[in-house]
Order: structure tokens, then sequence, then C-alpha cells
């Protein structure tokens, strides 16, 4: 298992947000998450404005073996979702942190994500 | 892992190839090595090694052996020539499947006969139930005998290293007992569940390790994987196969399953005709089809299939097809719903129309 960037919130649903500068945050799977579902082959993503309440699904990521929800960390409105993962769905197995990036949200309260899992509180549950 | 599962003579030998092993049917198996879809694509390009020491097998001896079996099974055993193999369902009065099998006729009065894992012991009970009055002995084999599966464009190279047997003489569905890797008593059958050409080499349990060790060297020069369930399942599914408790089951007939070839109604008597006859010659409630959607996501067992508003039938098995980059599953349908026509699935709300096929995804 790589190793968990440090400057990443996470949740104990296996996803991971990124408090952006602009005050927005970005939000993916992590590496301990795609590794459970194995090859991913389609990301089922919310349209821009799209409004989410705390811990709602936001989308499915599906998986040879099977389809699991994804859930919102924090409520706010989608201000971006990743078209790339349209055709590489695998860039979810490849670059969890990076490449497969899914939504970017503008968060209804700034400091909910400090309420999020530091990595090392993270590591604890893996 | 859960308690009381079963482990196969190569457990320690999926264990040390990185295997991620799961639950199936009572038996703690290896669902993928190094990721499904990699895996599925080197049986169809170079070859995979599949562990199916899970099934069961039981052998079938004795004066009666063939009559017995051609009272017991929906297809003939008895024109079964010593050397080949068959594909038969075994059934229950009501046209129900006790169980799906392949047949290996080893002699005139012997029998061998290849059993899904979960339904072995419910599977010897049954046959051993319709005895009679028949001269036959019927031997529970599943702990003396481990199964591998080499599968693949590349598996007749890979195996002709390991034995002395002209593998280009064994058609399909033959067999021969041989030496494998220096293991005596192997029996290499050209048979298999993913679609693409293969053997499959039942051992001795106890060699199992050691053969499959030998198929791992022989292979990895030619590009072979080891091979999971996972993998498996969305072979056979692309391949067209049936799954026991998916396609056919005690509730699903194999008319029903379109596996009426196997159903030899020339035959006057087995358990099932009366029932089976009925459903071929036109009362048939429900079918099994294969399907693409165009789509990416997968419909997948139990979503439900709509004509209009109404629920006309669910999917079986659902999966992702690497070969067609597309989901590809298998649904029971109501008989007046498939005469009509235009039907969906519904996936978490969206309704995608369903493209029937009438052939398999690969031959």
């Amino acid at each position: 298992m790589s190793s968990l960037p440090s400057d990443l919130r996470y949740t104990k649903d296996h996803e991971w947000l990124r408090l952006e500068k602009d005050g927005t945050a970005t939000i993916g799977i992590t590496d301990h998450a795609q590794a459970a579902l194995g090859d991913v082959t389609f990301v089922d993503l919310p349209k821009v404005g799209a409004t989410f309440a705390e811990h709602a699904v936001f989308g499915t990521v599906e998986s040879v073996k099977a389809a699991s929800d994804l859930y919102c960390p924090v409520a706010g409105t989608i201000v971006g979702v990743n078209a790339e993962l349209n055709g590489s769905p695998d860039l979810v197995n490849r670059e969890p942190y990076t490449g497969a990036w899914m939504i970017r949200i503008k968060l209804d309260n700034a400091a909910a994500a400090q309420a999020l899992l530091t990595a090392d509180q993270y590591k604890q549950l893996l | 892992m859960s308690e009381n599962l079963s482990r196969t003579p190569l457990y320690a030998f999926h264990v040390a190839n990185g295997a991620r092993m799961v639950p199936f049917a009572g038996w703690e198996m290896p669902v993928q090595y190094t990721g499904i879809l990699e895996e599925h694509l080197a049986v169809r390009r170079t070859a995979g090694l599949f562990d199916v020491s899970h099934m069961g097998e039981c052998r079938v001896t004795g004066k009666d052996a063939a009559a017995f079996l051609d009272r017991v099974m929906t297809n003939t055993m008895a024109t079964i020539p010593v050397g080949m193999a068959r594909y038969t369902i075994l059934c229950q009065p009501d046209g129900g499947c006790v169980d799906d099998l392949i047949v290996y006729r080893l002699g005139p009065e012997e029998f061998l006969i290849c059993l899904n894992a979960s339904n072995a012991p419910k599977d010897i009970a049954w046959l051993r139930a319709q005895v009679d009055a028949s001269q036959v002995k019927i031997a529970d084999e599943c702990a003396q005998w481990g199964q591998l599966a080499l599968q693949g464009p590349a598996a007749e190279a890979i195996l002709s290293g390991l034995t002395s047997v002209k593998l280009d003489t064994i058609k399909r569905f033959a067999f021969v007992v041989a030496t494998v890797a220096n293991v005596s008593g192997c029996i290499i059958s050209r048979t298999g569940y993913t679609g693409s050409p293969g053997f499959e080499i039942y051992l001795p349990a106890a060699s199992a390790t050691k053969v499959a060790e030998a198929i791992l060297a022989a292979g990895k020069p030619h590009g072979l994987l080891l091979t999971g369930l996972g993998a498996r399942d969305s072979l056979r599914l692309e391949a067209g196969y049936p799954l026991y408790g998916h396609e056919i089951s005690e509730v699903i007939s194999p008319i029903q399953a379109g596996l009426g070839w196997t159903v030899k109604f020339s035959k006057p008597e087995f358990i099932g005709r009366e029932a089976l006859k009925k459903q071929a010659d036109g009362a048939l409630p429900s079918s099994v089809i294969l399907f693409s959607l165009a789509d990416r996501r997968i419909a997948r067992q139990g979503t439900p299939v709509f004509a209009g508003d109404h629920k006309v039938g669910e999917v079986l098995s659902g999966t992702h097809s690497p070969m067609l980059n597309k989901p590809i599953g298998t649904a029971l349908i109501s008989s007046d719903a498939l005469a009509k026509g235009n039907l969906t699935v519904d996936i978490r709300g969206n309704r995608i129309p369903l493209e029937i096929s009438a052939e398999p995804f690969v031959k």
C-alpha cells in the first residue's frame, strides 16, 4: 500500500478531500478503496450544479466485481466533474489521488472539512 | 476469513502467488491475482491457469452403470465412447435442475462425473437415492482429486512440454489418462469453461501443487497468468456458459435455459422427461436470454427487467465484457414479454434498453 498524502482529509468510507486555495474542495477515492474494488470500468458522476447533503450518495463506481456508492464527505454544490473518467475509468486504479479526482465542490460550510479524518487518523482504520 | 470454509490442495500456492482469497461455494478460493481484466485477456490471448479443485467428483461403476446414468441424466450416456466426455443435466421430476455435469467414460462400466462444488454432496445423495435395483456403485472421490484448468490459445504449447501425450490427438470433449509433470494418473481432457481452447486436468490431490508449479514455470515464457474466479466468471459469460444457481437452478429447467440440446427425448424414460417435454412443446413460462447494453453500467444479478412499466423478468448474471468493452449478462424473462420485445433494465433509476443476443459473444 502506497503512503497516504498528508495534505488530504479522509472519510471512513474511503473518500479523500483536498481543500483548494479558492475555497472549493476536490474529492476522490483512496488507494485502499480502488484496490478493494479491483478493475474500475465506469464512474457515474453528478452534473455541475447538483447539490448534496453531507454523506449523500453523489455517484457510483463500477468495477468488474461490484457497484459501490460514492458518499459526499461535505455538504455543497458541484462546480466541476472529471470528464476524463468517462473515457478512462481505469485512472481510478492508476492515479487515485491525482488523475482520478471525481468532483469539485463548493462547500456550504467551509469549516466542515476540518471535521474529516487526517491521514494519520485514516491510517488507523486500514 | 470466516470459519468452516474448505481449502483446495493449492491454498498455499495461491497465497504465495499473491491471490486475493474470497469465500465461494463453501470454499476459500482465489478471486484474482493481478486483476480480473488482465487475467481475462490473458486467457483470450495467451493462457491462464485456474485452480478448480473445489469441483467435486464421483465414480459410477457396475454392470448397469450406463443404463443407470441414462435413467437419471437428460443427455444420452450409453452412447458415450470410452475416452470421451459429455455435458448433461441431472433433473428433478419437475424439470428443475439438480446440477449440470460432465460425465467421462473411463471404461464400458466405469464413469467419472464432475460435479459443481456446492452441489457435490447433494448430487451424490441424489444419485444414490435413484439406484433402486440397478447394479451400480457410486463412490465419492471429491477429496481424492485436484483439478486445474489450463485455458487459452497457448495452452497446448505449454502442456506439450510436460507430458508425452500427443495433445493434438485429443479432440474436443475427449480425454486421456496420462503423466503430467512426472505425476501419473492424471486425466487430460480437452474441455473448459472459458470459450477459449484448452484443457482441464484432473490429478491426485496430493500432487496438485507440483503440477501447478510446473505449468506456471512452463507457461511464463508464453505469457501465462494465474487466473481466478473473477476472470472465470467473465470468461464463461462471454462464452454463454450457464452457472448453476444463476442460469440453471432447481427452478430454471434446461429447456428454459436454452440447453434443450442436452435433453434427449429419444430416450423413452429419464427423470424429468414428462415435465421437460411439456416445456419443449410450448408450455414455457419464461426463458433465459443473453444480452449486452449500450452503456457503461453493469446490470447485476437481481436487476429488474421491464416491458414498459411492467416487471417481466430479472438479471441472472451480469458483468463487464473485456472483449466487447461493454456490459453483458443473462436474464430470465417471461415468454410473452420476450415475444413483444422493447425491454429495458433499471439500473439505479436509469432505464437502459436490453440488446438481446442470439449467439454467445465469444465463440
